[in-house]
């Protein structure tokens, strides 16, 4: 397959027919943005929308991989074709990124496809690659499709804004949990997990876990159909607890459908989407506009105290919001 | 021989307490036989043994060196590693070895036998025999050692995850030999900690591949009083990229968490610790390099006594061997790799080492040639022979300088222990796991080795023929070692054959005897062990039965 | 439009263990601004592979210090043009002058040596990538 040559649409037929270096391609045209995602993003978009889009969170070292790796297993013994996105941060500084995530999970058995995604520094915190490589995945034939992010910052919440379920992981002992509330995971987490249960203070981690639930019971921030999110204890070592988390990520999904959540669920995933795409084309327009010729007599101005800093962004503005 | 000179120009008198310590000192050091050489410089002028102001040569906390007389009884000994090609191919250069006056025997092995797989195993391809030696089975073994009196050799074994496997061969040797057990003399490094922390040749778990470790020590304790059952190992932890002391400390923790292992599997410390030893990188900073060998017996001896309460002071000595560093080899004017080794051995033998590998000018690139080890034995004996060093212990001791380094270097070190010690809980064996478990020693190590590149390339660090003085390399212009693609093919030949020749009934018999015995805590894994070599299974057949009860580890990848 | 950044992946083949120079390079490229899909030790070329499909990787970098590369490089080489992918393989470690040749002439597109500087690690990689077919 030569590189650059083929169009989104034959390279998504190729891809369809199996061929897993095409996904990868369709992958980094979607990562790499401008007219070519768009055309990706135009192609997959009408083949997509059937696959379930599970998120998992939690801090380094609490064992998510190991965790993906056996929830991988039950998933393709049901039947399904699992896909995963890992998610890594670029360096703030120079844009580059190690991405380790993927070597930690094991895939040798069930033959995942699995993306790993940098942040690239994405204004709107989460990679524009995260939605369209799901569209992407979708559109092949993935489902479910996991998104896992390392850490409890704002990527880690903008990914819920992209999955439908929502996992945050805890251990027992590191006061995960606390730090998951004040990152705001609480609200958005679907299914708590207790991982390395085996470990002393896993059941103290899963009273942490159901006090804060109670708390935010009495505080109204519970789910308004009054479901409370499952606390799952597993144990990535020998693997117990990933049938009870599939079963509860089947659970959550059946709930959405009878509640009708879905629904706003995904409507919130598009208005996310639209608002990080729209954003990213309004930064580049304002990134141009503000070195050109104009703008720059524009920031002359302000520093010589001829306009005030509020008609300076007005001028800079206007000839960018008035583009069709 | 020069010791009632002692006290000759010294103001000891004024001092009752560094007289008495002095005496005591002497009392020792006259009962200590010495080589039969002359203790005088080139010149003529007479030398004493030691220097200065106590704690003596010999004693609490050895800060100086664990022997009284130090070199002037016994040089250190001079272990040049070998191993390459098949057994018969290393056993040649073993005798050539001895007869060039190397004092002892060290084998390196190949990859797949470092990593417990058999030489036909799938990944082996392109590995049998090249970095090491091939031993798949006691045949192997025979070869290795045809000719040789293993009664009467000091013989080191590099070999960590399979360590006991390797080790239930030389003693099924020696019973086919006649030779006792008990007369048995060496090192097998069975250092499995340093290999998840840096050198990565890992097969089980950590836990269960501590109780490996603590058969083998209760194995040694009782019936081999001559073996060394763990070679504490820091030089790989400094090839990996760690700093001075970041080796020192992870070194001497990985020590506490084998004390406090078998300590925890019952034996007494005093029954085990006089026959741990270490063994660490000599580098290029050459006061730091001191500065960290007489800060490791410090240390050592200090925590032995002190959190382990050892009685015996044999169980305070850190005796260690030393090598020189690899990684500061250049493949750039190779040649200049002889004076960087000659200096990184002179700071080992400064700081008491008791054995010494020098390195070879050519490894940076390969294998070293013949030619190549022959220089680098021939470094350590101009140090030993010419330059008058041995003759007088620690004679560094006392320069504000060096006592300062030494200083400094267990200061870091200890803030090293107290980070393991709270990630433990109170438990360095514990902090070692966590540490392990959570990427400390990997992402520690690959930090420093980066800072330290960093420095490199911006040219705040000179490393000559590199990024400065490059002029006069000549690539393609060299000698190098070469393994015959034979070799490899030759040693599937004889496996198949060994394999085809035995009773396999019997090797299935004792491989399901091995696993009861791996699945009961309690049992020691080696009596099995060795009667699983003896009906010739493989090493890769063994480590089989073992994963099947113990696991298999997989590093969890952190940069 | 900048330039998606270059996206390299690095492992170790079989059984050698030295993965010093390798995370070191990791390190490396990321700071120049790639980035960098690390599988690190045990790798099998089939798994490189499919790393470089579902990564749709720019180039594979391996590093070998046990003098096994004549047997493990022009395998990998083989390897990724048997699934059609133009991907240049840059080798590093312990490789003796009279081995470049023959590796080169396997297909393996650049050879660094022990102490190469990151500027000299950087440019190989991106000159290789550049000059693909």
């Amino acid at each position: 397959m030569k590189r650059d040559s083929v169009s989104p649409t034959d390279l998504l037929q190729v891809a369809r027919s199996g061929n897993r270096h095409a996904v990868g391609r369709l992958l980094s045209l979607v990562e790499k943005g401008g007219t070519i995602a768009d055309e990706v993003a135009a192609t997959t978009h009408p083949l997509s929308g059937d696959a379930r889009i599970i998120g998992i969170t939690g801090p380094p070292g609490s064992g998510k991989s190991t965790l993906v790796s056996q929830l991988l297993k039950v998933i393709t013994q049901a039947g399904l074709k699992p896909a995963v996105i890992a998610v890594d941060p670029s360096s703030p500084l120079t844009g580059g990124a190690i991405l380790g995530d993927r070597v930690r999970i094991d895939a040798t058995d069930t033959g995942t496809f699995i993306r790993s995604i940098a942040t690239r520094g994405h204004a709107g915190g989460l990679a524009l690659g995260v939605p369209g490589g799901v569209r992407v995945l979708d559109a092949v034939g993935y489902d479910p499709i996991i998104i896992e992010t390392v850490g409890v910052g704002q990527v880690e919440v903008d990914v819920t804004a992209t999955a439908d379920t929502t996992i945050v992981v805890a251990n027992p002992g590191t006061g995960d949990a606390v730090q998951a509330n004040k990152a705001g995971l609480l609200e958005v987490a679907d299914i708590f997990v207790v991982n390395k249960s085996d470990l002393a203070g896993a059941d103290d981690a899963r009273r942490d876990l159901e006090l804060m639930l109670d708390l935010s019971h009495m505080t109204g921030q519970e789910d308004p159909t009054g479901r409370r999110p499952p606390i799952v204890m597993a144990n990535s070592l020998d693997g117990s607890g990933s049938i009870e988390l599939w079963s509860a990520i089947v659970a959550h999904g059946n709930h959405l459908v009878s509640t009708g959540q879905i629904k706003g669920r995904r409507a919130a995933r598009a208005r996310a989407e639209l608002h990080s795409r729209a954003a990213d084309r309004l930064l580049a327009a304002l990134d141009q506009t503000i070195d050109s010729p104009a703008g720059r007599a524009i920031v002359d101005a302000l520093q010589n105290k001829d306009i005030s800093p509020t008609e300076a962004s007005d001028q800079l503005i206007r000839p960018i919001l008035r583009q069709d | 021989m020069h010791g009632t000179e002692l006290l000759k120009g010294t103001t000891l008198s004024d001092r009752p307490d560094l007289e008495q310590d002095r005496r005591t000192w002497q009392d020792a050091y006259d009962r200590t036989p010495l080589r039969d050489v002359d203790f005088e410089t080139m010149s003529g002028i007479p030398v004493d043994p030691v220097y200065g102001e106590g704690p003596n040569p010999g004693e609490y906390p050895f800060t100086r060196g664990i022997r009284p007389s130090m070199y002037r009884s016994r040089l250190w000994t001079m272990r040049m590693f070998a191993g390459f090609g098949t057994a018969s191919d290393t056993n040649a250069r073993f005798k050539e070895i001895l007869r060039n006056g190397g004092t002892g025997l060290s084998t390196a092995f190949d990859m797949p036998t470092l990593m417990g797989r058999d030489s036909d195993h799938e990944w082996a391809l392109g590995e049998v025999g090249r970095a090491g030696v091939a031993v798949d089975t006691l045949a192997d073994m025979r070869d290795l050692f045809a000719g040789i009196d293993l009664g009467h050799v000091s013989t080191s074994m590099t070999i960590n995850g399979p360590a006991h496997i390797i080790m239930a061969m030389y003693i099924a040797l020696a019973e086919e030999t006649s030779v006792e057990r008990s007369s048995l003399s060496g090192t097998i490094q069975n250092d499995i900690l340093k290999e998840y922390q840096a050198q990565k040749e890992y097969i089980f778990p950590p836990r269960p591949s501590m109780r490996l470790i603590t058969d083998l020590i209760r194995f040694t304790a009782t019936e081999m009083p001559r073996w060394h059952p763990v070679s504490v190992s820091g030089y790989h932890i400094r090839e990996a990229g760690s700093n001075a002391q970041q080796e020192l400390a992870f070194t001497l923790a990985n020590g506490f968490a084998y004390v406090e292992a078998a300590v925890a599997a019952g034996l007494d410390i005093d029954d085990f610790a006089p026959r741990l030893s270490f063994f660490f990188n000599s580098h290029s900073d050459f006061f730091e390099e001191v500065g960290k060998f007489r800060a490791a017996r410090r240390i050592w001896a200090r925590w032995m006594k002190e959190r382990y309460g050892a009685q015996d002071e044999r169980s305070m000595l850190c005796r260690f061997h030393t090598q020189t560093a690899g990684v500061s080899l250049t493949a750039q004017q190779p040649e200049i790799n002889v004076a960087r080794v000659a200096l990184q051995a002179l700071a080992a033998v400064l700081g008491g080492s008791q054995s010494l590998h020098t390195d070879s000018f050519d490894e940076a690139m390969a294998l070293p040639t013949e030619d190549a080890a022959r220089i680098a034995l021939r470094t350590q004996q101009i140090i030993a022979y010419e330059t008058g060093v041995a003759n007088v212990a620690d004679p560094l001791g006392g320069s504000a300088y060096v006592e300062w380094m030494t200083d400094e270097i267990e200061r870091r070190a200890e803030e090293i222990f107290a980070h393991l010690d709270q990630l433990g809980d109170g438990s360095i064996l514990e902090g070692v796991y966590a540490g392990i478990d959570n990427g400390y020693f990997v992402g520690a190590i690959a930090d420093s080795g980066y800072r330290f590149e960093r420095a490199v390339n911006a040219g705040r660090r000179i490393v000559v023929g590199v990024n400065q003085f490059t002029e006069g390399d000549h690539p393609g212009d060299r000698n190098l070692l070469r393994i015959d693609p034979q070799v490899e093919v030759d040693q599937l030949k004889r496996l198949a054959t060994v394999k085809q020749a035995r009773n396999t009934a019997a090797v299935h018999a004792a491989l399901s005897e091995l696993a009861i015995d791996a699945a009961e805590p309690t049992a020691n894994v080696m009596p099995a062990t060795i009667r699983a070599v003896h009906a010739l299974a493989t090493e890769g057949e063994i480590v089989a039965a073992l994963e099947a009860v113990f696991g298999t580890y997989e590093e969890t990848a952190v940069m | 439009m900048i330039q998606p950044p270059l996206r390299i992946v690095l492992a170790k083949i079989g059984f050698d263990g030295h993965d010093r120079g390798l995370r070191m390079v990791a390190r490396m490229l990321r700071d120049a601004g790639c980035e960098v899909i690390y599988l690190g030790l045990r790798q099998t070329t089939e798994n490189v592979v499919a790393v470089v499909e579902q990564e749709d990787a720019d180039a594979v970098g391996l590093s070998m210090h046990n003098a096994q590369h004549l047997t493990l490089a022009p395998r990998m080489v083989a390897a990724l043009r048997n699934a059609d992918l133009e991907v240049p393989v840059i080798l590093g470690g312990v490789i003796p002058d009279q081995d470049v040749a023959p590796l080169m002439d396997a297909g393996v597109a650049v050879i660094l040596g022990p102490g190469s500087s990151a500027e000299k690690v950087v440019s190989a990689v991106r000159t290789a990538v550049a000059s693909r077919s």
